[in-house]
């Protein structure tokens, strides 16, 4: 009896230190999920289902991560659930980034309307970007993190996530230099 | 913007298109009943049947009288999914609606999507 109560507490702090992560990091998942499906909804199922495999692997997960952040890891269970969801679905999304969700929040107090046409306008670009570029940017920008962690999430080593990085803006950049049309000398 | 890959983080100095790019790909806050749904799903007695089952000593269950518990955590853990399957059924409802051809397609969607949610619940679950 008392080893299965000592498992009940290892069971009980288990829950309460997967408790912690996903309050941490609820934002980080969505955030991913938005830019990486375009739409609320699934954004919604996607993050859901991430957090509810996160929690069945948890355990190994913190024995193995030897203490380093484990956000590169729920954000890479993201990241192949989102290549799932295209293979099983057979769809990309079928419209650009809703950008009534991302413009909403932090750039409605910055109140410049010439702004937002720049914002949306490389919503879109960064949408036309390889899947690869497109996600690092996602976990470069959007979630903040640096380039050891975008490696990890994406399996990649740094370097390699440093050049992607790298290429990604330049290509980017040339879209959407693209998009604006020539310029007045 | 630099050329060199070394330099586009060091230091995490953005020109001003990062500057932009950062603006254009702002975080996205969850919605709040995503949220209590999430709470819901991981507070639900599921996962507590699954793991009381899973705990139990094999040995244990020769004797009858410790076969009350994991009974009785297995019919609590079937209550919680059957709600976890309503729960997320009911969230497809104004879909459905504006999607079906009237009372008997309507009624035939919401029987499939709850099909489908409990397969779902059942695989992400047990």
């Amino acid at each position: 009896m008392a080893a299965s109560e000592t498992t009940r507490a290892e069971k009980a702090r288990l829950d309460e230190t997967f408790s912690q992560l996903y309050k941490a990091h609820l934002r980080d998942v969505y955030s991913y999920s938005y830019y990486r499906v375009g739409n609320h909804h699934d954004a919604e199922d996607l993050t859901e289902q991430t957090f509810l495999q996160a929690y069945r692997h948890f355990e190994r997960a913190q024995r193995e991560s030897d203490g380093r952040p484990l956000r590169p890891w729920l954000i890479r269970i993201a990241h192949n659930l989102a290549a799932n969801y295209y293979r099983d679905r057979a769809r990309r999304p079928q419209t650009s980034i809703d950008d009534a969700g991302v413009i909403s929040s932090p750039l409605t107090t910055e109140g410049l309307v010439e702004d937002r046409d720049d914002l949306k306008r490389i919503l879109e670009s960064v949408e036309q970007l390889p899947d690869d570029r497109r996600e690092a940017l996602i976990m470069r920008f959007a979630l903040g993190m640096d380039n050891r962690e975008i490696a990890r999430a994406l399996g990649r080593t740094d370097g390699a996530t440093k050049v992607l990085l790298h290429r990604a803006i330049k290509q980017l950049e040339g879209i959407v230099k693209h998009a604006e049309g020539p310029t007045e000398p | 913007m630099s050329e060199h890959p070394n330099e586009l983080v060091a230091g995490h100095q953005f020109s001003d298109f990062e500057s932009l790019l950062k603006r254009a790909l702002s975080p996205v806050e969850p919605p709040k009943e995503l949220e209590a749904r999430l709470e819901l799903t991981f507070g639900s007695l599921v996962d507590m049947a699954a793991e009381e089952l899973e705990a139990w000593e094999l040995s244990s269950m020769r004797d009858p009288r410790n076969w009350v518990r994991p009974v009785a955590a297995a019919a609590v853990g079937s209550g919680a999914a059957i709600g976890l399957v309503l729960v997320r059924t009911q969230r497809r409802r104004h879909k459905r609606r504006n999607e079906s051809h009237g009372a008997v397609d309507l009624l035939s969607r919401t029987l499939r999507d709850f099909a489908r949610e409990a397969r779902r619940v059942a695989d992400d679950v047990f």
